[in-house]
């Protein structure tokens, strides 16, 4: 997959750079892999281990990107959602992709369509919006949106809030996955190097809809909220 | 520009060490002195300039390059070896050559090979101060510059009893690749001097809440970063002089009573220079080589690629700074004029940074902030922009729908910072029009690019996606350039001259290379008197290298 991936890109007009005229290798093949969060939750239990790991390569009218978000009880299964993703900017400011979610757990693995965008709003406001259809005919949005504020050059406070809906179907919600919540996280990471900062924070999260439904039938707080430590990086 | 200013929180700029691999405190460029034939050595070498050792790309072991040395109107052969393992190339920049032996790969010549010689021929018909460069990859960022001076065919009287190149230049140990893909991934990766909430907190006190926000809105809504000045800074730039850091002083000597030239080339790759002398004056004698009248300033920012001659008289028998602050503010590189060698002046501490304001835009709409009131006659009602229908879409961020020509604006940061700061607007050549055609038709191009995705181009076209611009030899004409971007981008056009005109449409001085700062326009004149294949670039070597780079042709007259 990896490798046809590639060879895919590398048939892109962009890779047209002519070593004959140097001046024409104007855009250079580029790739980040970065790991936006990977953190110890915790929130009075034993506490999981989460990731959210982004990672694109490509040139600037093209990119494969991948989205990884994830998480694992200490001593349980892993659950996560990997998105391959076709990227492609639409306008200054405002970027599509288009491509596919795969999500494995503990209970059966799932397949989704996805299509989104993503970019900058004004105010600085990072947002990433994108619409799934599953295989067995659900579907869902999700939102997010990042605002960073700068205390210092390296002190950062970090808001995320992030919200997902999923269409009616008790079989998602036997699965547990993919449940309609609204997350806000505060993060306050320092920036040892651009590339590498570590940070404290705190989310709450409330559960929406059916999932709120199962979660007060199982006799939790819709409200929750919990800890978080953990540590940014990319290449 | 808004009153309030940035704390300085950068880090501290590396100084570098003071006894490099290179030369000690008393070092000279190595003069190739004038003669018909030179060799040139392109090569590897070690250099040790942080305290850290790298690999420089260098001519004859030498960094900066050797000055080379020659007379107007005597042919000149150079032979230029490559034992680098990748291709190379040398333009002479600023000196009007045949085509062929511009230097330019892909256009001129096809490069030279490794392990290839490549001999240069041509007879210089201009005198003055020059500078030579590779033209391939990043080898400039890695030291691949050097000084070049023609002297006039008929001796003139001295100018000065003391004559020396001090050569500007940006090193990083990071390899320059790097850096560019730093920039493709988080552009403001340099950028250590970025607004935060203390800074809105400060300005809201000094202008009150509501000014302050709108002002911060203002930035938001357009989402351009107003302290963006520099891509590349002093977070991971030493700057020298001569290819000496801030610790290894370049020193130049004088006796007292004696009158110092001082030949200033801004070889960076990536960085605007603010120069001055404290405790003496520059008189601005020459700018990119070319003679112009006598000005007498006591700062002046000089932008990659051009050239400016001044003369200064020390007094007495004490030591003076060159002081040479990078634009951002966080660095500088430093070199000394003085009576003995080992003395040394103080030196200045740089200046505080700036943000950029929103007059500063070109938009028009926001107004100058009062802070550059006086410099009438640009604004409104003149000048029409066209946007060409590429410049919308993923390539621009910004458009200047009101660009000023305020050739006597300093530009941000130096507008009433209490120094006599030199303006192009102060420029005078010491000739008249060289041509004395009104130019016939105007070409407009418009400088372009989206600092967040850090892509760059003329007309929302970038260089590999560009038709030639096409000239007919011997026409005069007019080019109008519109900087529709926030960063200040210098310009150079190959094998033709630049006749910069003024506010009225006369002309006002000859360069190679034109400074344009965010939402300001240039028109110049040019005489297509050099057939061939040439290139018009931003000299910002990473703008350059992701496509702001234009091909100009000039083809032969159709036969009537």
């Amino acid at each position: 997959m990896r490798r046809l991936a590639l060879a895919w890109l590398l048939c892109l007009p962009a890779a047209r750079a002519a070593e004959a005229h140097p001046h024409m290798a104007d855009d250079p093949l580029v790739w980040m892999l970065e790991v936006e969060e990977l953190e110890h939750r915790r929130d009075g239990g034993a506490g999981d281990l989460h990731w959210d790991v982004v990672g694109w390569i490509g040139y600037d009218d093209n990119r494969l990107a991948l989205r990884s978000e994830g998480e694992r009880e200490t001593g349980g299964p892993a659950e996560n959602q990997l998105e391959l993703l076709w990227w492609r900017p639409l306008s200054a400011w405002w970027d599509l992709v288009a491509g596919a979610r795969y999500d494995s757990g503990p209970l059966d693995d799932r397949a989704y369509l996805a299509v989104g965008v993503q970019g900058l709003a004004p105010q600085w406001l990072h947002v990433e919006a994108t619409g799934y259809l599953g295989d067995r005919g659900d579907w869902g949005v999700r939102l997010q949106a990042d605002y960073d504020w700068l205390f210092t050059q390296r002190l950062v406070l970090a808001a995320r809030a992030e919200g997902e809906w999923w269409s009616d179907s008790d079989d998602r919600l036997a699965r547990g996955s993919g449940e309609s919540a609204a997350t806000l996280g505060l993060r306050l990471r320092y920036e040892i190097r651009r590339e590498f900062a570590p940070y404290l924070g705190l989310e709450w999260k409330r559960s929406l809809g059916d999932s709120a439904d199962l979660v007060r039938a199982a006799g939790d707080d819709v409200d929750s909220h919990r800890w978080v430590a953990g540590v940014g990086f990319w290449f | 520009m808004p009153d309030f200013l940035l704390a300085l929180t950068r880090r501290q700029f590396v100084q570098g060490i003071a006894a490099t691999a290179l030369a000690g405190a008393a070092f000279r460029p190595r003069v190739l002195a004038a003669a018909d034939a030179f060799d040139l050595t392109i090569g590897t070498m070690p250099v040790n300039i942080t305290g850290r050792q790298r690999v420089a790309n260098v001519v004859n072991g030498s960094l900066p390059a050797p000055l080379l040395t020659w007379r107007e109107g005597e042919p000149v052969r150079i032979r230029v070896r490559n034992t680098l393992a990748e291709p190379t190339s040398i333009h002479w920049h600023g000196v009007i050559v045949p085509s062929a032996m511009d230097g330019v790969p892909g256009l001129s010549f096809p490069g030279i090979a490794p392990g290839e010689i490549f001999e240069y021929a041509f007879t210089p018909r201009q005198s003055g101060t020059y500078w030579y460069h590779s033209h391939s990859g990043f080898q400039e960022q890695l030291g691949l510059y050097g000084p070049l001076v023609i002297l006039p065919r008929e001796p003139e009287a001295p100018v000065a009893e003391r004559d020396y190149v001090v050569m500007l230049s940006d090193w990083t140990d990071s390899n320059p690749a790097r850096v560019l893909a730093k920039l493709k991934k988080e552009p403001d990766y340099y950028n250590y001097r970025q607004p935060t909430v203390g800074d809105f907190l400060r300005d809201a006190r000094a202008r009150g809440f509501s000014a302050a926000l709108a002002e911060s809105r203002a930035w938001g809504e357009m989402r351009m970063n107003r302290s963006d000045l520099a891509d590349v800074g002093s977070s991971t730039y030493t700057y020298l002089m001569n290819g000496l850091s801030p610790a290894a002083n370049w020193t130049g000597l004088f006796n007292p009573g004696e009158r110092v030239r001082l030949r200033f080339v801004n070889a960076a790759a990536m960085t605007y220079f603010e120069v001055r002398l404290p405790g003496l004056e520059f008189t601005v004698i020459a700018a990119d080589g070319q003679p112009v009248e006598p000005v007498s300033v006591e700062e002046f920012r000089i932008g990659p690629a051009e050239t400016y001659d001044v003369v200064v008289t020390p007094k007495g028998d004490s030591a003076y700074t060159i002081f040479a602050q990078s634009a951002d503010r966080g660095g500088y590189a430093r070199g000394t004029l003085a009576p003995r060698t080992g003395l040394s002046a103080a030196v200045p501490a740089t200046d505080r940074p700036v943000l950029l304001g929103l007059g500063d835009m070109g938009h028009g709409e926001h107004g100058d902030h009062g802070a550059h009131a006086g410099h009438a006659g640009h604004a409104m009602g003149g000048f029409q922009p066209r946007h060409a229908p590429a410049e919308s879409g993923a390539g621009l961020d910004m458009r200047a729908d009101a660009p000023r020509l305020a050739l006597d604006d300093p530009g941000v940061g130096l507008r009433d910072n209490g120094r006599r700061v030199l303006t192009y607007a102060q420029l005078r050549s010491a000739f008249p029009d060289p041509d004395g055609r009104e130019p016939a038709r105007t070409i407009e191009l418009h400088l372009t690019g989206h600092m967040g995705r850090y892509r760059w181009s003329f007309d929302g076209v970038r260089a590999s996606e560009a038709a030639p611009v096409e000239l007919v030899q011997g026409e005069r004409l007019r080019f109008v350039l519109v900087n529709d971007t926030m960063m200040e981008h210098p310009v150079h056009l190959h094998g033709l001259w630049s006749d910069l005109e003024d506010e009225a449409g006369r002309f006002l001085v000859r360069k190679h290379t034109l400074s344009l700062r965010p939402g300001q326009y240039l028109r110049f004149r040019v005489l297509a008197d050099a057939l061939g294949r040439w290139a018009l670039h931003c000299h910002l070597l990473l703008h350059m290298e992701t496509g702001m780079f234009r091909e100009v042709r000039v083809l032969e007259a159709p036969h009537a």
